[in-house]
């Protein structure tokens, strides 16, 4: 088993090491950042300083060992438009993003496990067959449509629920969030709905099969058998069993909602860490971008790492693969 | 569907003609008895026709800025423009019939999905029967890109794209290629894999045809149909993910909006209640999507032996 964590965690860090490799090369290399930053009145010795004070005029290979040193120190520079250290700035947006992503997680599961096991408890009633129609249209709409339409619907026309921004936040470990608050949590409702829609329709199909398999299998004609009430049976028997692949699903699932955020963030005004990469890539404050690709990579390969594992300790088999 | 692709030639097929099912009979067991993918098809020969027609049925030229007029902005629905033409959509900020800005939209957004979706494709399809021939260190070096590809999710992964090398057609169109590749070259190695065990294969191999020889004449045309049906899927998968970025602002350029860009236009103006500028755009978006999607989950369910008793 520990041979096994070793060499995945080596792959782990290869892969780190090439995407870095990438955005460093997209990012320094592709455009130039002396031509970026230079004025129309620059002569070529301006350019050559400004290039030496960038450290470009180096060889490739020691700038790119430079930014990774600086990298692994916390240092991911600074930005051109906000003048603050960049990992600050992420760091402030961070609690933004991981609130919303958590409560779209919670309605995802809470609506889509009830209403899969429904489905697959009661496959020929009609609200069955509204179910399953109203999840293809949930996957076929586009997130952001879907977002544009919950504000058209209960911001303008009802005008119930504020359609921009965060809202009051409270302070709460050295962070703000809108969660423990009223205003907050009205702005929050649209915004976390949005990013929930895709997964709640996920967890239903997924509860929906996961039911109609277990519910044939001899355990259950056996619970029933035994004459236990059809409460417990549901409750005991079929929902635990159902959970295993939904738990697996969700872990894989919070790094999508995280990605996803961005569109969702942007539909909403909402100052997370997605709104954050696309304000920066449209001002082209290159430092905040590079960050936000390399930690949202680091995030991702370390959500994979740990997933990785968790099915080896389950499943003996793919230790030897 | 495969039967489709297998290659047979004039002699033989004179003579099977009778038992092999033609193009309309096989049409129909697709799609008797499913009204909603049969809709769904129509939808889509809609759809097609009238991008392919745009510039015959607008009222207006969306892109010629001169012929614009600022005082015909923001009309609603149903309004007349300044030099009489009707605006049955009404119009956006600049006075751009919103009919027309549609039709010519749902092209953009056609085109740069099915260009993206095919070149993707495309290469999808050479990756995995390259793996599956070659093996050893080319097999290894796709898969692990394969895998690279799928620990992230799409979006992201254009954004990434679209950061680096800025916006534009083209970069939009090899976002999306990045995107849809992977996919296809996983489900081509494994059919290939299991097409290269079989007897024919052998003996192509002994008749001393090359490795090429035998990739494209022989192994090709008998793994592609598990593209062929998820290559709707895909389409779907790209309009909306093109839309998508778009509406972001890092898609297409302003000067030709695709139906993302659009919406994305219209979004600054809902909440001072003009509706249309992006209701409509948005409709056009879901109706394409979910007609693509309705015919992919019957091709789907009919290409799975499993569910295809149940017909």
């Amino acid at each position: 088993m520990l041979n096994f964590i070793l060499k995945r965690l080596g792959q782990s860090a290869v892969l780190v090491l090439i995407m870095s490799a990438l955005v460093f090369i997209g990012m320094y290399v592709v455009s130039d950042p002396v031509a970026v930053l230079a004025g129309e009145d620059f002569t070529d010795e301006d350019r050559a300083a400004l290039a030496r004070e960038l450290g470009v005029d180096r060889p490739l290979v020691v700038q790119y060992l430079s930014f990774l040193g600086n990298i692994s120190k916390g240092d991911f520079g600074t930005s051109f438009v906000y003048n603050r250290p960049v990992l600050e700035l992420i760091l402030e947006r961070l609690p933004a993003t991981l609130e919303v992503a958590f409560m779209a997680m919670f309605i995802g599961l809470v609506v889509g496990i009830p209403l899969g096991v429904y489905s697959g408890l009661n496959q020929k009633k009609p609200a069955t067959k509204l179910t399953s129609f109203l999840t293809t249209v949930g996957y076929s709409v586009p997130n952001f449509w879907q977002g544009v339409l919950l504000i058209m619907l209960f911001a303008v026309w009802l005008q119930v629920l504020p359609a921009s921004g965060r809202g009051d936040t409270t302070r709460l470990f050295s962070a703000d969030w809108s969660l423990f608050n009223l205003d907050g949590l009205s702005h929050m409702i649209l915004p976390a709905l949005n990013l929930a829609i895709y997964t709640i329709c996920l967890q239903t199909r997924l509860a929906r099969s996961g039911t109609q398999e277990v519910m044939y299998q001899d355990y259950m004609t056996f619970a029933r058998a035994k004459g236990i009430s059809r409460d417990r049976l549901i409750r005991r028997h079929l929902v635990r069993n159902i959970l295993i692949p939904i738990v697996t699903i969700t872990g894989l699932q919070l790094g999508a909602l995280i990605a996803f955020a961005t569109v969702t963030e942007t539909v909403f005004s909402w100052p997370g860490i997605g709104k954050l990469l696309l304000d920066s890539i449209h001002s082209s404050d290159r430092p905040v971008v590079v960050a936000y690709l390399i930690l949202i990579t680091l995030m991702f390969v370390t959500i994979n790492f740990i997933v990785d594992v968790l099915y080896a300790l389950l499943d003996p088999r793919i230790r030897y693969t | 569907m495969s039967t489709e692709t297998t290659t047979v030639d004039a002699g033989t097929l004179a003579d099977r003609k009778s038992e092999e099912p033609t193009f309309t009979e096989k049409f129909w067991k697709i799609f008797r008895g499913h009204p909603g993918a049969l809709a769904g098809l129509v939808g889509i020969f809609i759809f097609l026709l009238l991008a392919i027609f745009a510039p015959l049925l607008a009222p207006q030229n969306p892109y010629d800025q001169m012929r614009l007029d600022i005082l015909d902005g923001l009309l609603p629905p149903g309004s007349r423009l300044g030099d009489g033409t009707l605006s049955l959509l009404g119009t956006d900020a600049l006075g751009r019939d919103i009919l027309s800005a549609v039709l010519f939209g749902l092209r953009i957004s056609m085109v740069v999905a099915l260009v993206a979706v095919i070149i993707g494709s495309a290469i999808g399809i050479f990756m995995g029967l390259l793996a599956a021939m070659k093996g050893g260190w080319v097999e290894t070096v796709v898969m692990r890109l394969v895998d690279l590809k799928m620990s992230f999710p799409g979006i992201l992964l254009a954004l990434m794209v679209l950061a680096v090398f800025g916006t534009g057609i083209d970069k939009v169109i090899i976002a999306l290629i990045i995107g849809a590749w992977a996919a296809e070259a996983r489900l081509v190695r494994g059919v290939a894999m299991s097409e290269l065990k079989k007897e024919y294969i052998d003996s192509a191999r002994l008749a001393g045809l090359s490795d090429t020889k035998i990739m494209w004449r022989y192994l090709f045309p008998n793994s592609i149909s598990p593209v062929l049906v998820v290559l709707p899927m895909s389409i779907s998968g790209a309009i909306g993910a093109e839309a998508t970025l778009s509406f972001l602002g890092v898609g297409v350029p302003i000067t030709e909006p695709s139906l993302g860009l659009l919406i994305a236009n219209g979004n600054d103006y809902i909440l001072s209640g003009k509706w249309w500028i992006s209701i409509f755009p948005g409709l056009v978006l879901v109706t394409l999507v979910l007609c693509i999607n309705v015919v992919a989950d019957r091709l789907r369910d009919h290409s799975n032996p499993y569910l295809r008793g149940k017909d």
